[in-house]
């Protein structure tokens, strides 16, 4: 006789993604390096905001890039300039990097440099505003450029991604004068989604705003580096950007657990 | 076209699930719960189920796919609202920030259907 059984199951769809994200997260936590996935739609400033970082950042912090945004060679080799590592990594026509392909440069990290002398990693995701937003590769806050040439309502139609967002850097605000957009509208339409992440105007041509987004990078690092000290003892812009912000999501006991090392390998081959 | 991703991984999820049963059954139906506050596309995971299944122990299961829809709490009016996906999130009464999200964040493989004959 056929008969018809169920099994309940209960597994999130993305848990594959969400385990190696956990365990990337544990290695970045082992070296003390804070981790930021920075996404935005193709476009919108990515790689020229990394420039900025590194050029500015140089001197206070050893930072690395994994650089998924592949569709040329030309970003890797931009930020190359800056003396910083940049792990390219090769996303295929993925329209987004996973926890996997970030495992791999982060070997690739450990095998080439001293990864315990990184105090950052940053990672440059593919252009999208849609996808990346839910597969979270390891990182420690996640952050989201809106340039201003996009529209007032992006916010609106791609919500995942800005609430999702740590920290949302409205781009090209040099370009204000010459265009018909109200920055208010964009900062309402993102509140209405996020009301705790960091919103920063900024503009990488002039260098409006760029001190603030350095700060948040340098308070993020601390954070991590001491996630019980009290939020006062950062200073005074830190503060007003970190309200209530969640630092370290990691929860201690899932680092105690044995890494998955047969996925964590095949993520090297 | 993350759901290629996303199909993959429902495949590995229930594989495991299969190889863990000693009569390896034939699956009749996955049952999936999808929120629509996600980056998910059902109609696209429909279709990269049914050709990533082909000539696979899936040829010819069913994907079930059921929708939650999305639904916010707001804690000053304490109460329930459903937000506009893609034109307001904001309570409707009184414009607080969409917050507590209470149901659409759904991405879950609820339940396997499969067959045993005796």
């Amino acid at each position: 006789m056929h008969q018809t059984f169920d099994a309940a199951l209960g597994i999130n769809l993305l848990h594959v993604n969400q385990t190696g994200a956990d365990h990337n997260r544990a290695h970045f936590d082992e070296w003390e390096i804070t981790c930021l996935n920075v996404m935005s739609s193709p476009g919108a400033g990515k790689t020229v905001l990394l420039e900025r970082t590194l050029d500015a950042l140089r001197d206070r912090l050893k930072i690395a890039v994994i650089e998924g945004d592949m569709t040329t060679e030309l970003d890797a080799d931009r930020l190359r300039q800056y003396g910083a590592p940049v792990i390219a990594i090769n996303t295929g026509r993925s329209c987004h990097l996973d926890s996997k392909m970030v495992a791999g440069g982060i070997h690739r990290l450990e095998h080439d440099y001293n990864p315990a002398e990184f105090d950052l990693v940053l990672v440059e995701n593919v252009g999208n505003l849609v996808c990346p937003a839910e597969f979270e590769v390891g990182e420690h806050a996640k952050v989201a450029l809106l340039s201003i040439t996009e529209g007032e309502d992006k916010p609106l139609k791609y919500p995942i991604m800005f609430q999702e967002a740590d920290c949302l850097l409205i781009t090209k605000m040099d370009l204000a004068p010459y265009l018909d957009i109200d920055i208010q509208r964009i900062e309402a339409n993102i509140r209405q989604l996020n009301p705790h992440a960091a919103i920063l105007p900024v503009s990488a041509k002039t260098g409006e705003g760029l001190e603030a987004w350095f700060d948040w990078v340098q308070a993020q690092i601390t954070l991590c580096r001491r996630p019980l000290e009290p939020v006062s003892a950062i200073g005074v812009n830190a503060k007003e950007f970190l309200t209530e912000q969640p630092v370290t999501t990691e929860d201690p006991a899932a680092n105690d657990q044995e890494p998955a090392i047969d996925w964590i390998l095949e993520a090297d081959s | 076209m993350h759901e290629t991703d996303m199909t993959k991984a429902l495949i590995m999820t229930v594989r495991d699930w299969w190889d863990s049963q000693p009569e390896r059954p034939p699956v009749e139906k996955i049952h999936l719960i999808v929120g629509q506050f996600t980056c998910v596309e059902p109609v696209s995971l429909q279709f990269a189920f049914e050709v990533q299944t082909r000539n696979t122990f899936l040829e010819g299961a069913e994907l079930v796919i059921r929708e939650t829809p999305l639904i916010a709490f707001c804690h000053p009016c304490q109460q329930q609202y459903q937000p506009d996906i893609g034109l307001r999130y904001a309570c409707p009464t009184c414009g607080s920030p969409m917050e507590d999200i209470r149901s659409g964040r759904e991405l879950k493989i609820d339940r396997i259907e499969y067959a045993l004959e005796d």
